[in-house]
């Protein structure tokens, strides 16, 4: 292996920076409006007229009162003690944290998309629903399914409408009550056995064989007449592909049930395999992972939902559909199970993805796979030098775009832990990695991924910084243990974490815990 | 040259648990359980960790001590041992066991295979420390050290692999000496200590690991799966409650009183049973529809066979495999890493007939997939 560069040093900018909600004082504004004038005051009204009175509210929202400046200073400082997305190489697994180009960004600012609303007239918006079909068809060919949702905001909740999608079905068959099982596997994305239990299911969890390749016997023996159906990922969370992945599908419809595809992170297999070929029934993509639109689920993020035509008149309503001249808005869906999000999801991060398929067409996206199965196996060739790694399951086979590994050896050696490697990468500037979903059935995990936006050089960095951390934990682990030292937050007590009476989300929540009295600002 | 294998049985190991007595220490309790018609567990164990080394016993030289101590047990292998010391026949001690271990250490034996439970363990470490690699066979009641092997079998496999120096996979590790005071463990009090290591032969899955402690936050767990459990009680039907903390959780859910190291009986709600042994389940069982409810020693795997020997092979057949109901926290779970669930109820078709597939508890609504193997 060639030598890795050289690390460079970092430290963060540290600000004491109050929480907004400390700064300002009474009247304080950014700008001051004019009053508007008394023709325009009679032509409109009062602008509260056009909330009904009853939706109102009584009082002012105690809200900070912070001059624009400030409030710039404010969210800048905070934006500066952040190791942003862009400001550093995210080799974030399983979430695949996938450069989006500023194109697409200009894309959704443009007024044709910014200023347009939900509730206006499908006549009034051609433009926009054309594109939500487009996509749709686009992810039809991909998945090789017959329609396709963008209503979820996110992957939860497109495997939680999946799941209530099975129910329809069975109901439809007479056997809702009977089918209350839902099959998936430990490395599965967690998602597919939570949003099964949020809508009523018991949930069946396989373990992995030896080799860490899903188990096919205990799926055998798993199904049953009370299995409403299977949802799992392929390549799970440590990278492997299931290559018997069609008889795992052949036995669920076997005992009648229903085959749902976890394709989140698509990376791997963009344009290699589809879903409907190995036999599934329904499937998602998380747009803001495999067709570069930033994340943030209730922000911009979508879970693409996608099912064979048996399940179709299911989804959830409003569907786009063509009429050959015109887009159209359906609503008249009496199987529907109704609605999972408002309106139609997330539409910006539909036009995202439009655009970067278009940008790549159908060989730039199975090239896409290509580069992040070759990045992650050329990722594999650097980790396995470094001291302390280990490759978990299937030795000498090549993963997908990510894998499992494990710093339990480094461990054993040295006393360092995963969790104090990802505290230390930050003091490189480097964003913490992922280790693994919860249980760690492998010890001391990582999971990284650097899918196809990400350079070999890129890639040599973030294993000399790797590298670095290896050496510190042989030579001087209690650096390690007591990092993170150039971040603007130091070491924290984990423990705390879980002590409800510790932590506050709210304002009011942390003045509660403090003891503070709520100061009214009227 | 031949490789020079040890021998050392301690006859009484395992004499307690089928009677309930949770431990075979103390001559009055060994009185106590011989009274109860109690058949000590260690000879026959011996024997089936033996037929592991039928096939190579040319090539090794097996030193043993005299009668129930290892002679008897190896002759009904068919093996020609050289017997050295002196016993009195049916009145073994603690004290033998010591003296078998210094005679053994003096001849510098490649490996000395001991059966017995953690008392024994004791003794031969007492005497042998690291000195010498050493290899338990599962006997006693209780087994919570490390230096056993998974089961008689694997305990015969794994020195015949040692001993043949087959496997690439076999290395030496030290392996910890635990044992709990009997007396606070019949009193439900359990202090486990940690006596010392013995370097042992080790293959993946073949030796127990001691038994992992349970960890902060696993209450909500415990409480989802005893909520399972109680949904789905059946009327009319007697609950074999096993031992432990996972389903101490159902007792308590009940308002039951619990026996943590024993096991109760419920039916309809109420406590049918408290700290019943062998004897007494298979009468209960006789005349009731029954469910057996077990949690999963931690690292080890166990269901069956260990700390729970009361619910027997016997106890086991009558209720039937379809009523046995496994309970485990996920967290207990990954401490077995991959390897599987396992039953040693000292009965081979009845440990061959629980094997597979079986779905375990691991919270409300929740089942985890695993194999139970033998």
């Amino acid at each position: 292996m060639k030598s890795l560069p050289n690390v460079r040093k970092y430290h963060s900018q540290v600000w004491s920076e109050p929480v907004i909600m400390e700064l300002g004082r009474k009247g304080e504004r950014g700008i001051l409006i004019p009053e508007a004038e008394d023709a325009i005051k009679t032509h409109v009204g009062q602008i509260q007229s056009l909330i009904p009175e009853n939706m109102r509210r009584k009082t002012a929202p105690d809200l900070p009162e912070v001059a624009q400046p400030q409030v710039l200073r404010h969210f800048l400082h905070l934006s500066q003690m952040c190791l942003g997305m862009e400001t550093n190489i995210d080799a974030e697994g399983t979430a695949t944290m996938k450069y989006s180009p500023k194109v697409n960004e200009a894309l959704v600012r443009l007024p044709e998309m910014a200023e347009i609303h939900p509730c206006q007239d499908e006549e009034t918006v051609q433009g926009i629903l054309e594109i939500i079909y487009k996509l749709d068809l686009f992810l039809r060919e991909i998945s090789g399914m017959d329609h396709f949702t963008f209503q979820p905001p996110g992957g939860s909740m497109a495997t939680y409408t999946n799941a209530n999608v099975f129910r329809a079905y069975h109901a439809d068959k007479g056997e809702g009550t009977q089918r209350d099982e839902i099959i998936t596997t430990i490395f599965s994305h967690p998602c597919n056995a939570a949003t099964s239990a949020t809508a009523g299911y018991k949930v069946i969890t396989l373990m992995p064989r030896k080799d860490g390749y899903p188990d096919y016997d205990a799926l055998k023996a798993a199904v049953s007449h009370r299995t409403a159906g299977l949802m799992i990922t392929n390549p799970e969370d440590t990278g492997i592909y299931n290559p018997d992945i069609k008889e795992f599908t052949e036995v669920v419809h076997k005992a009648g049930g229903l085959c749902f595809y976890d394709q989140a992170n698509a990376n791997g297999i963009l344009g290699i395999t589809r879903a409907k070929e190995a036999g599934f029934d329904a499937c998602h993509f998380n747009l803001h992972k495999t067709f570069s639109s930033p994340h943030g689920s209730f922000g911009p993020g979508s879970g693409a939902y996608g099912v064979r035509e048996q399940l179709s008149k299911y989804l959830p309503r409003p569907v786009v559909s063509y009429d050959g001249e015109k887009y159209h808005l359906d609503y008249d869906r009496p199987d529907s199970i109704g609605k999972v999000r408002e309106f139609h999801g997330n539409i910006p991060a539909v036009l995202r993805a439009y655009a970067w398929i278009m940008s790549l067409g159908a060989e730039g996206l199975v090239e896409v796979a290509r580069t992040s199965v070759l990045n992650n196996n050329y990722l594999t060739k650097m980790l396995e030098q470094i001291k302390g790694t280990k490759r978990y399951y299937a030795p000498g086979e090549y993963r997908l775009e990510q894998e499992r590994w494990s710093w339990e050896k480094l461990t054993e050696d040295t006393g360092v832990g995963t969790m104090d490697i990802q505290r230390r990468i930050v003091d490189y500037g480097l964003q913490s990695f992922f280790m693994s979903h919860h249980p760690w059935i492998v010890p001391e995990p990582f999971t990284p991924e650097f899918c196809e936006s990400y350079s070999v050089d890129d890639m040599e960095y973030w294993c000399a910084v790797l590298e670095k951390i290896s050496d510190e934990a042989y030579s001087d682990p209690e650096l390690v243990k007591t990092s993170p030292h150039c971040a603007p937050i130091h070491l924290v007590k984990y423990e705390d974490l879980d002590k409800p009476d510790k932590w506050a989300i709210t304002w009011r929540a942390y003045l509660k815990k403090k003891g503070k009295v709520i100061l009214e600002r009227s | 040259m031949n490789k020079k294998l040890g021998l050392i049985v301690n006859p009484i190991a395992g004499i307690g648990g089928r009677v309930g007595l949770k431990g075979s220490d103390g001559e009055e309790i060994l009185n106590r359980a011989k009274e109860l018609g109690a058949q000590p567990e260690a000879p026959r164990r011996t024997v089936d960790a033996l037929k592991g080394l039928v096939p190579m016993k040319e090539d090794i030289e097996l030193i043993t001590y005299p009668y129930e101590m290892g002679e008897d047990e190896a002759r009904k292998c068919g093996l020609s041992p050289i017997v050295i010391g002196e016993i009195k026949k049916g009145e073994t001690s603690a004290t033998d066991t010591r003296n078998a271990a210094r005679e053994m250490l003096r001849l510098e034996v490649d490996l000395l295979l001991f059966a017995g439970g953690d008392g024994t363990a004791r003794d031969i470490y007492s005497v042998i420390g690291d000195k010498i690699t050493a290899l338990g066979v599962p006997s006693g009641v209780k087994i919570h050290s490390a230096v056993y092997a998974t089961s008689p079998r694997n305990a015969g496999e794994l020195a015949a692999f040692y001993l043949g120096g087959k496997s690439s996979e076999v290395r030496l590790s030290e392996a910890e000496i635990m044992d709990i005071d009997e007396q606070s463990f019949r009193e439900d009090r359990l202090s486990a200590r940690l006596y010392g290591y013995l370097k042992v032969p080790y293959m993946k899955r073949m030796i127990q690991c001691a038994k992992a402690g349970g960890c902060a936050g696993e209450q909500q767990a415990l409480n989802g799966i005893a909520a399972d459990v109680i949904n789905n009680m059946e009327t009319e039907c007697l609950y074999i409650i096993g031992t432990g903390t996972t389903t101490r959780a159902i007792m308590e859910q009940l308002g039951l009183k619990n026996t943590l190291l024993g096991v109760d009986a419920v039916y309809n709600g109420k406590l049918v049973g408290s700290d019943v042994n062998e004897a007494q389940l298979l009468q209960m069982v006789e005349e009731k529809k029954a469910k057996i409810v077990v949690g999963v020693i931690g690292r080890q795997g166990y269901i069956f066979g260990r700390g729970n020997q009361q619910i027997s092979a016997k106890v086991i057949k009558k209720v039937g495999k379809e009523n046995i109901i496994i309970l485990a926290t996920l967290d207990k779970i990954t401490t077995l890493k991959d390897a599987p669930l396992l039953v040693d109820t000292g009965d081979e078709e009845i440990d061959k007939h629980l094997s597979g597939y079986v779905q375990v508890i691991s919270g409300l609504g929740e089942r985890i997939v695993l194999k139970i193997e033998y």
